[in-house]
């Protein structure tokens, strides 16, 4: 990958040109489906847009001293490294990645939920140091799965390249894999039924609590971005390989809204659980899915 | 520039984010701002969200006839509602303290303290009087944001009160 495809991939796809509008598309599609799914009509379609704007145009609290210069630190940091999460995804056929790319990617996805922690902390509030500590124990149960299935079909092909593991043909293996990162999505994207972190009528807004105006509306770009992101990593593992260029842009974003649109119903049709039933959750239950994807993994290494 | 005015007074209109606040009110006007976002109101069509920090929010929605606990905690979350902002006063008693009127344990109407932008009478008002008023608020945080250059030195707007009627 030379710097003018890097640059093209970063600023325009998968990167800010499209994955900005994406996040607010993503954004909406979620209100939108859990207000139908509740018999409502909800939000009209440029609402995310409407929103960030408006949040641009509003004061931002004075802040003084190394702790007011964190706190407008960490919604930047969780914006850069989402969107340059969505610029690594292996989008196009033939694009030009690197070698261990994909360890780039998982640090980058993890990077909005360790700013999410760091920001409620260093806010000093209550009420968001309870939201950071949801946050960082769910992140630390979740990501056992989320991450063994990723590196076990890593591992499984010997490479951490993104494009060789986005054109592996369908197997047991994949399609495991896969759900496994399915089970993982809420609680990585703090919805129902793991939306510990900001449980709105629990705790506020959690972490987000102290922040206003601007910092505020990079947070909700930042989450956005994430959904890009996340639903994205998915959707080119799911996605079939495809040689054409725009069919398979086309593919990806197709996938990607049937991704937001699965997670959506889920969380309209679940209730929020409880923080030491979400951690069971993750280390009981979605086990299973791990150790069957690493033994399924170190299976296939051994037979190649 | 004069685009992005207008863009943002458009933004402010469709986007106003809420934050409900007691001041010693009986409840009754709570579970109607309550019931204006269930779905049989649903008033995120309009892009009403409750918030749940002060911090977040567009409207203050107050109720209740302030007592005089409740004085130092109105102000105190007015404050922190950052600008530009609205308030709007739900039930008679914020107007005008109501049938609690001459009690001592209260230092109410809500003016005293800060400025109301929308007045929503009733005891309780209906939900569709209080998503009414919650749109007239937005309309006027919209002005607001058209006129930017008319509050330079400083001073804030007079607030423009306005009463809805159902």
């Amino acid at each position: 990958m030379n710097i003018t495809t890097a640059l093209l991939r970063i600023l325009i796809f998968p990167g800010l040109l499209f994955a900005v509008p994406a996040a607010w598309f993503f954004l909406w599609t979620e209100r939108k489906a859990v207000a139908l799914m509740q018999g409502r009509v909800g939000p009209p379609f440029m609402q995310p847009f409407y929103d960030f704007v408006k949040l641009l145009g509003k004061e931002i609290p004075a802040r003084e001293g190394i702790a007011g210069a964190l706190l407008r630190l960490w919604p930047l940091l969780a914006v850069s490294s989402a969107g340059g999460a969505v610029a690594l995804l292996p989008v196009l056929p033939a694009y030009g990645g690197f070698q261990g790319d994909l360890i780039l990617l998982l640090a980058l996805l993890e990077m909005p939920s360790v700013c999410i922690i760091a920001a409620g902390f260093s806010s000093r509030s209550v009420f968001s140091e309870i939201g950071s500590a949801r946050e960082a124990v769910l992140s630390v149960s979740y990501n056992v799965v989320f991450l063994l299935a990723i590196l076990s079909i890593a591992a499984s092909q010997h490479t951490f390249r993104l494009d060789a593991i986005a054109q592996l043909p369908a197997s047991p293996l994949l399609w495991l894999g896969i759900v496994a990162l399915l089970v993982c999505l809420p609680a990585k994207l703090h919805i129902n039924p793991f939306s510990l972190p900001n449980a709105e009528q629990e705790i506020y807004s959690g972490p987000m609590i102290e922040y206003a105006g601007p910092e505020l509306a990079m947070w909700e770009l930042s989450h956005g971005l994430e959904w890009v992101a996340a639903t994205g990593l998915v959707a080119t593992l799911a996605a079939p390989h495809i040689s054409q260029a725009w069919i398979a842009a086309l593919v990806f974003a197709a996938l990607s809204c049937a991704i937001v649109l699965l997670l959506s119903i889920v969380a309209a049709a679940t209730a929020r659980i409880a923080i030491d039933k979400s951690v069971r959750f993750y280390w009981q239950c979605t086990l299973a899915f791990a150790v069957l994807v690493l033994s399924s993994a170190i299976f296939v290494r051994f037979r190649s | 520039m004069k685009l992005w005015n207008r863009l943002m007074c458009t933004c402010r209109r469709r986007s106003p984010w809420l934050f409900h606040m007691n001041s010693g009110s009986c409840n009754g006007c709570d579970i109607e701002l309550v019931a204006a976002i269930t779905p049989r109101y649903d008033a995120e069509q309009l892009g009403v969200r409750l918030e749940g920090s002060p911090r977040h929010a567009d409207i203050l929605c107050i109720t209740g006839p302030v007592t005089r606990n409740a004085v130092g905690a109105v102000k105190t979350v007015y404050g922190q509602v950052p600008g530009p902002k609205a308030v709007v006063a739900i039930g008679s008693c914020p107007a005008t303290t109501n049938v609690f009127i001459d009690s001592r344990t209260l230092d109410g109407p809500l003016e005293k303290h800060v400025p109301v932008d929308v007045f929503v009478p009733g005891c309780p008002p209906r939900p569709d009087a209080i998503i009414a008023g919650i749109a007239q608020a937005a309309a006027i945080l919209a002005e607001r944001a058209g006129n930017t250059t008319a509050p330079a030195a400083g001073v804030s707007p007079a607030p423009a009160s306005a009463e809805v009627n159902l």
